[in-house]
């Protein structure tokens, strides 16, 4: 995050009062706009007034009976088979369902994107009262961007590394012939200022690299909004960004969404969003659409098992403590004094040195059989902590007592033999697996390398693969046969091998869907109440350190601003940053979720989610 | 910039400095040397090749050897040929030009053609299209240079009578046409080989830069296809052969040694060749030299068309 986030709340207030003034500004623009829409219909309307089922003039979107195909030899023959909804003028739809349950695929299948191997096979799409399946790829390309358009998960890879912001929203306008070069100019301008960009001179001009992720975000919602489609698709728009910048992204496109009267297909995982945004729900597994209704309906009475299912493993920030692990004996595993590292970028000769205090002055303990959380966005430091902690990284000054030895200023070779004792977990479960190991070669090289003999190595990991969930003939089989939450099961597998004394989980359950998340929370949970090993738990979502934490570390700017149990920090949070992240928290409005569902609401030693 | 130039420039002469002591002691190891030849010779006595020895200052130790040969470098004596005793450099600068006409025309024509299949393969992938410049791409890379050489002067020359078989220019002709009449072939068979290895690297780059989100981006805003090709992944594919085509520097003006050969070209690989053959290590020196430079330069080169290209290592 190169800004505060309060800055980017100011700014965007600051912006709609600046938009309701411009008012004159945005009538004169339409001319060519209409012009386009008034052509298109011209060319639709036959194919619309030909299908007996088109939807009433109130329907913005309308899916009917619709069917999409997969390529022999995958896991379902369908990617979606037989969903119907409508999404209404003006209104929020949220389709909601894991990874694999065809939601974006009906997202893609409306803007007419889906690869050439997957194939609608029945239904139809009413765009504006259009059929849409069947259509021309020339006329689906002419109602992209104008009539319908979308935004994406990852705001990262989502931009042209090469082209400018300003030339990629422009590109929009050109694309459809709408204005003249300078005309569209001044509204890329415009469309910066109204996401709530700061600077919109300085970042017409900008690459994207020089973005945050939440300011790309906004830069793809300028683009998307250039030729004020009747409807946006957004495809998990805040999944990949920090719990403020999702929260502040969320207001951003309800609040387009009411000035415009737009109508906005928002697809994600997480019922905390729903809660946030939602008019209208569709749930959807497996391909099938399981339960629809309105957001009030489907939150606070949900009625299929599946709904249930997804709303239960919504983590709540509890308020209460967790039960502490019963030891016979407390013993502080690590202690970490005034822990500093500065990142130098540039050249001291040359002057233009960046230099980047990544952790500062950080100072805490942790006893035998805790769990530590540290808690920050992108940028606080948490994860430059965590390799420091595991000695991936030197660290520029302070001390590490791990087991009353200082590991802070120990060599590689010193430190080796005690490598065993400090494990991690990475994020990916995709990147952290070697692909061309199988699960037993990748449990067992470690343990070998530092003395086990084969045999104890190969018992041990068919032991612990069983112990994870997974079945032991897993052993020899490769990643990529895995599911996420399943390769997170073996990467936690693979950090046991060692019998640790110490986790370090960086971000492990960020990258998995909300139901799988709390699984793998409770597998955590069960091997430290097993094991007695002490854990940092490193997330950038608060919900989720609430679960799993005895003791909550804030970080900002590489500092622990705040530091207590889960119930201080979320009930009577004293550090100001605090309280914005608590508040940032999707679907934490008092009864905006319901705090008790029946099934599987219970995961952590009797305590109540 | 600059801080990032003149430490590559440092680099670089380290660099030189390596190439030049294990090239210098590589080729004073070899059995045989400069004065091997005459030892054959009935007219020379012992006292004759001795006395040449002292005269060319190959009787000192190596090391001596070597930095007289290094300083002098330095001061742009690159030293003199040991077979006629012409100046290096000027020797060098006679075969740069030929060198430069033939890898220059091919190698134009091996990227032109290369980028063009690699994108049509990569936007037509899996086609007919593709499969026969897959399969086109293996042949050229699994055949050596010659044999299409020898068979290009069979049919063309032999049977056909289109082009010469050789050399660069008809004595007493002479004309642009007739530098371009011998052109053709050489220039033909030696892009051959390159065709393959860039459209290769072209189509894993197109295939590389089409899979990326923004591609997905550009069509949800409803950009023809077209314009997505021209603007979005041409641009980011071609970033990765810019790299590539930095190592190509160096062997367009370092030649083909075989098939300038094949074609009895004038250029470079035949000089560094015949030199080898003679031993005038002056100027296989002369040529190791230049040709690292050349590596080193083609390289730099490279890392700055990057550096103005790609906004993001430009700003950062």
């Amino acid at each position: 995050m190169s800004q505060p986030p309060m800055g980017e709340w100011h700014v965007e207030r600051q912006i709609i009062d600046l938009s309701k003034k411009r008012g004159k500004a945005k009538n004169r623009r339409r001319g060519p706009q209409q012009n386009g829409r008034t052509k298109l219909k011209r060319e639709d309307v036959p194919m619309a007034s030909g299908n007996p089922a088109a939807a009433p003039a109130d329907v913005a979107l309308s899916v009917r009976e619709l069917s999409v195909s997969l390529p022999q030899g995958m896991e379902r023959t369908y990617a979606i088979e037989n969903i119907s909804f409508d999404l209404k003028r003006g209104q929020i739809l949220c389709i909601i369902g894991e990874s694999g349950s065809g939601k974006s695929v009906t997202a893609n299948a409306i803007m007419g994107l889906l690869p050439k191997v997957i194939r609608v096979t029945s239904g139809a799409i009413h765009l504006n009262g259009t059929n849409i399946v069947g259509l021309a790829p020339e006329k689906l390309r002419s109602l992209r961007g104008r009539i319908v358009s979308m935004i994406f998960q990852d705001p990262l890879s989502a931009l042209n590394p090469l082209m400018t912001v300003g030339a990629q929203i422009e590109e929009v306008m050109a694309a459809h012939d709408v204005g003249t070069p300078a005309s569209r100019r001044s509204r890329a301008i415009d469309l910066l200022i109204e996401v709530g960009l700061p600077d919109p001179q300085l970042m017409y001009h900008q690459y994207p690299f020089r973005l945050s992720g939440g300011q790309r975000q906004r830069v793809m919602i300028a683009m998307a909004l250039a030729l004020e489609p009747a409807i946006l698709i957004a495809d998990e728009p805040t999944t990949a960004l920090d719990v403020t910048t999702q929260a502040q992204i969320l207001q951003l496109i309800r609040d387009i969404q009411r000035r415009k009267g737009m109508s906005v297909m928002f697809i994600t995982h997480d019922f905390g969003v729903v809660a946030e945004i939602a008019d209208y729900v569709v749930v959807m597994e497996k391909g099938h659409c399981v339960e629809h209704g309105t957001a009030a309906q489907v939150l606070k009475s949900p009625g299929h098992l599946y709904t249930r299912r997804l709303i239960a493993a919504v983590p709540h920030l509890t308020g209460k403590d967790r039960v502490p692990l019963e030891v016979a004996e407390r013993v502080s595993i690590l202690k970490v004094e005034s822990l500093a590292k500065t990142y130098r970028s540039g050249s001291a000769l040359f002057g233009k040195q960046r230099i980047v205090a990544a952790v500062n002055g950080v100072t805490f303990e942790l006893a035998s059989g805790r769990t530590l959380g540290v808690v920050g966005e992108s940028g606080s430091g948490k994860s430059s902590l965590g390799r420091l902690l595991i000695k991936l990284m030197e660290s520029d000054g302070g001390s590490i007592l791990f087991e009353g030895r200082d590991i802070a200023g120990l060599s590689e070779a010193e430190f080796r033999p005690l490598r065993p004792k400090i494990q991690m977990i990475f994020q990916d479960p995709f990147a952290s697996l070697n692909p061309r190991s199988t699960v037993g070669q990748i449990l067992t090289v470690g343990p070998v390398a530092h003395g086990m003999t084969y045999g104890e190595a190969c018992e041990r990991a068919r032991e612990l693969l069983s112990h994870v969930g997974l079945d032991s003939g897993a052993f020899g089989r490769y990643p990529h046969e895995f599911s996420g939450g399943q390769r997170q099961r073996i990467g936690i597998a693979r950090a046991l091998m060692f019998k640790p004394k110490l986790l370090i989980a960086d971000e492990a359950v960020s990258a998995l869907d909300v139901s799988i998340q709390a699984q793998i929370l409770k597998l955590l949970d069960q091997i430290q109440r097993e094991t007695g090993v002490s854990m940092i738990f490193i997330t950038h979502d608060l919900r989720v350190a609430s679960q799993i934490c005895d003791e909550i570390a804030v970080m900002h700017r590489g500092q622990i601003v705040e530091r207590g149990p889960p119930s201080q920090i979320f009930l009577d949070p004293k550090s100001t940053y605090t309280r914005e992240l608590v508040a940032a928290i999707p679907g934490e409005q008092p009864g905006s979720m319901p705090q008790h569902v029946g099934y599987g609401g219970h995961y952590f030693g009797g305590e109540t989610l | 910039m600059s801080a990032f130039l003149l430490n590559r420039l440092l680099q670089s002469i380290v660099l030189l400095v390596i190439v030049s002591i294990i090239g210098f002691t590589v080729l004073n190891l070899m059995p045989g040397g400069p004065l091997a030849q005459f030892g054959l010779d009935p007219g020379m006595t012992q006292k004759d090749v001795e006395r040449l020895a002292a005269q060319l200052g190959l009787n000192r130790p190596l090391w001596i050897q070597y930095l007289d040969w290094a300083w002098r470098l330095i001061q742009g004596d690159w030293g003199h040929s040991f077979r006629d005793g012409s100046a290096v450099l000027s020797v060098v600068g006679h075969h740069l030009l030929a060198t430069l006409l033939l890898m220059g025309t091919s190698t134009a024509l091996a990227i032109a053609a290369g980028t063009w299949i690699g994108i049509r393969g990569a936007t037509h992938r899996y086609s007919l299209f593709d499969y026969c410049a897959t399969v086109g791409a293996m042949v050229a890379l699994s055949v050596p240079t010659f044999w299409f050489g020898l068979i290009g002067i069979y049919i063309f020359t032999l049977k056909l009578g289109w082009v010469p078989a050789g050399n660069m220019y008809t004595i007493g002709d002479g004309s642009v046409l007739d530098y371009l009449h011998h052109l053709i072939l050489p220039s033909l068979v030696l892009s051959l080989v390159h065709v393959a290895i860039w459209s290769r690297y072209m189509r894993t780059a197109t295939l590389d830069a089409l899979s990326q989100d923004f591609i997905k981006t550009a069509r949800a805003k409803g950009v023809s296809e077209r314009r997505i090709l021209l603007k979005h992944v041409i641009g980011n594919a071609l970033l990765p052969m810019i790299t590539l085509a930095g190592m190509q520097l160096p062997s367009i003006l370092t030649g083909a040694l075989v098939t300038e050969t094949v074609f009895t070209w004038p250029g470079m690989g035949r000089l560094f060749l015949d030199s080898l053959g003679y031993s005038d290590y002056p100027v296989v020196m002369g040529l190791l030299i230049f040709s690292a430079i050349l590596v080193v330069l083609g390289n730099l080169i490279a890392d700055i068309v990057i550096a103005t290209v790609d906004p993001r290592i430009r700003l950062a």
